[in-house]
């Protein structure tokens, strides 16, 4: 459905933003396919037509663009999309239990999503949390240290519409809209939410500190910063 | 002089709740390194650079004062830095958490290095699929702005410099540079043929430095400590500190900062071992692309010039580490699939040779391949190494033909009997709850596969 006059000005503005960043407009394309995701869950052949109208590209240079990324749905994602990580280390420690399971008991594959449009479900690549495996985002927040039944109990509350908690990440977990938003460039205000560290960032520290163990002194430092702030 | 076996320098203030803050940050020691550098004239910051040895902290391990020195001055052409923190490569998990705790270090360390470089625009080219690193590094963007960290005549210095947060959509192959770039112009994230180099036409075609986050990261620390302060620590080439993250079937996976040359025996006897009941099978010494190693290689140094001699490559120092419940085939063929997925189809070998690979690896998995498919494994791999625009393809082979290389009797046993011979549940952190789930097969290796941690947390919400 094309856009409203509303939401048309609307974009307008946010995109004369977001193309202002850069140096040459073109850089602006990911950020404002973003930005059509967030308006409409998922990035139409209107959302194609108003990005290349911007940047004063074609619809088959846009479309080129969309199909090679795959954060870029060409039909609409679930309010929360779940990722389930099944690159090896994940699927070998229970990626794959997961994914297995939560496709039994939401009755949707690979990329569908629930008939009340809740959860969308993904197997995705590695995450960059292998330390926290198996690792199970939503809306691209991390959900550590996954079992195939507390994913059961997540979908659950995410289709309930009960609040529930990243693992490292906001108090209040963002829609997919939302999210794709703050990927636009336009961020909400919870980064001070969570912790600075999940616990596993923190194994090799809590060691050196029962050790004693540190970097070396520094040459023509009276004290190293650590030293310097606990002062 | 010796130093300590764990080094915290990145990783030193993590435990602090408010480490992500500038607050926090300055707390710490933070921008001290940056008033030292403005200070210095900006050849003076290469060369302290250069001569502390560090090198790309993002696999490859190129000298990064020398990258910072290829770039062409007084030729009139904007300069740029782009932040690879596009952090994909499966077992990698370094520069996220990095991120997520310390965003100012990488702050300090782009405007240091923009200085340097003289360059006065910077982008975070961030992987899209980490929402609160993303917002986090916004939050840390607009506060460096705010104290004057960042924005027009830094620090009085006359030197302005702006930074732009760039999220990705997706798409590992953007983690290489040239890939990256092209993503960044807002292109389908394409490598590009080299030369030339980045440094000569980077983005727009202009003089531009692209490195890892954790080099980056390093950089504050050399400034405030001195190069022979970081050259101390390290090997003779591989000089530093960096950090290893031990994922899989480790008692305590988790982040550990060491100087480069540890070893994967000192590493995992911190980590407590691997997990109770089980011994090391193989393991990746830097992600996925790098071959995999095993138990006989627990005592090579981790550093660039030991694991290459080896057989492997340092890369990321993402250690995967995989138990005797592991199925070698199987992990291959996981790791395959992800390069196919991830190939990006403009060089045809990596294309096509993916494509085959997996199919060949799915056959072999299930029992269906002949010892004339591990041939064929090996050939395609050999006709897509050197034969590509990028690493991906040069080492998307990389698992079929290690594993090959050290398991090739498992490969021939799946086909002797039909099928795989492994129980995936027995590899799983909650044994029995996979069990459920999967289909049911040996009982005796799955009972030992539950360590008792993981079966706590596994039942708690069963």
């Amino acid at each position: 459905m094309p856009f409203s006059q509303e939401a048309r000005t609307r974009l307008e503005a946010d995109a004369a933003e977001i193309i202002a960043r850069y140096p040459r407009p073109r850089s602006a394309l990911l950020p404002l396919l973003h930005l059509v995701q967030a308006e409409e869950g998922y990035v139409s052949s209107d959302g194609v037509a108003f990005c290349a109208a911007q940047l004063g590209l074609t619809d088959a240079e846009v479309t080129g663009v969309v199909t090679f990324y795959t954060m870029y749905k060409r039909r609409p994602a679930g309010e929360y999309h779940v990722g389930v990580c099944t690159n090896t280390l994940c699927a070998v420690m229970g990626g794959d239990a997961i994914f297995a399971g939560l496709t039994e008991h939401l009755g949707i594959g690979n990329h569908e999503t629930t008939p009340d449009g809740k959860v969308s479900l993904e197997r995705v690549e590695c995450n960059a949390a292998c330390d926290f495996a198996p690792v199970v985002m939503v809306n691209w927040e991390f959900f550590d240290n996954m079992t195939p039944d507390s994913a059961r109990a997540l979908a659950d509350d995410l289709r309930a519409g009960r609040p529930v908690t990243p693992s490292r990440g906001p108090a209040r977990l963002c829609t997919w809209r939302e999210a794709a938003r703050i990927l636009a460039g336009f961020p909400d205000d919870q980064a001070a939410d969570g912790p600075a560290a999940g616990p596993p960032a923190l194994a090799g520290l809590k060691i050196a500190r029962e050790h004693g163990w540190t970097a070396p002194a520094s040459q023509g430092e009276t004290a190293r910063p650590a030293e310097e702030a606990a002062q | 002089m010796s130093t300590d076996t764990l080094t915290p320098v990145l990783t030193e203030h993590w435990d602090d709740p408010d480490c992500f803050t500038l607050a926090g940050y300055r707390r710490a020691g933070g921008y001290r390194g940056l008033a030292k550098a403005l200070a210095m004239p900006p050849d003076d910051v290469i060369a302290q650079v250069k001569a502390s040895g560090l090198r790309g902290r993002g696999g490859a391990g190129f000298p990064t004062g020398m990258k910072w020195g290829f770039i062409p001055q007084g030729d009139g052409k904007p300069h740029y830095l782009v932040l690879n923190a596009d952090e994909s490569e499966p077992g990698t998990c370094k520069d996220i958490p990095l991120m997520m705790a310390s965003p100012h270090v990488l702050i300090e360390g782009m405007i240091i290095t923009c200085y340097a470089i003289r360059a006065e625009r910077a982008f975070i080219y961030v992987r899209g699929e980490v929402l609160h690193v993303i917002r986090r590094l916004h939050h840390a963007v607009a506060q460096a702005r705010e104290a004057g960290y960042l924005g027009p005549d830094i620090l009085g210095s006359g030197y302005s410099l702006e930074i732009v947060v760039h999220a990705g959509a997706g798409a590992y192959i953007c983690g290489e540079e040239t890939g990256l770039l092209e993503s960044l112009e807002g292109y389908r994230g394409q490598p590009r043929l080299k030369p030339p180099f980045p440094a000569i036409e980077g983005l727009y075609a202009c003089p531009t430095v692209v490195n890892n986050v954790e080099t980056i990261a390093s950089v504050p620390s050399i400034m405030v400590n001195g190069a022979d302060w970081f050259a101390a620590m390290g090997t003779e080439k591989s000089k530093g500190f960096g950090i290893f993250s031990l994922s899989g079937h480790v008692t305590t996976p988790g982040q550990y900062e060491a100087p480069l040359g540890i070893t994967l025996r000192e590493l995992l006897e911190l980590a407590g071992g691997v997990r109770a009941g089980h011994r090391l099978k193989f393991w990746t010494p830097g992600g996925s692309s790098t071959p995999i190693l095993t138990a006989e290689h627990l005592d090579v140094p981790l550093d660039y010039e030991s694991i290459g001699a080896a057989g492997s490559m340092l890369g990321t120092r993402g250690l995967e580490i995989f138990d005797e419940t592991t199925c070698a085939v199987r992990a291959a063929l996981r790791w395959t699939e992800f390069y196919e997925h991830e190939s990006c189809g403009k060089c045809t070998p990596c294309r096509e040779g993916t494509y085959w690979m997996r199919q060949l690896l799915v056959d072999l998995e299930a029992g269906r391949g002949s010892e004339d498919d591990l041939a064929k494994l090996l050939d395609i791999n050999d006709n897509m190494v050197g034969r590509v625009f990028c690493a991906l393809g040069d080492t998307a082979g990389s698992p079929a033909a290690s594993t090959l290389k050290y398991f090739r009797d498992e490969y021939l046993e799946h086909q002797k009997r039909g099928g795989c011979p492994f129980d995936p549940a027995a590899a799983t952190l909650f044994g029995a709850q996979a069990r459920s789930s999967q289909a049911q097969s040996s009982e005796a290796r799955s009972s030992e596969a539950r360590s008792s941690e993981a079966q706590s947390s596994g039942e708690a919400r069963a």
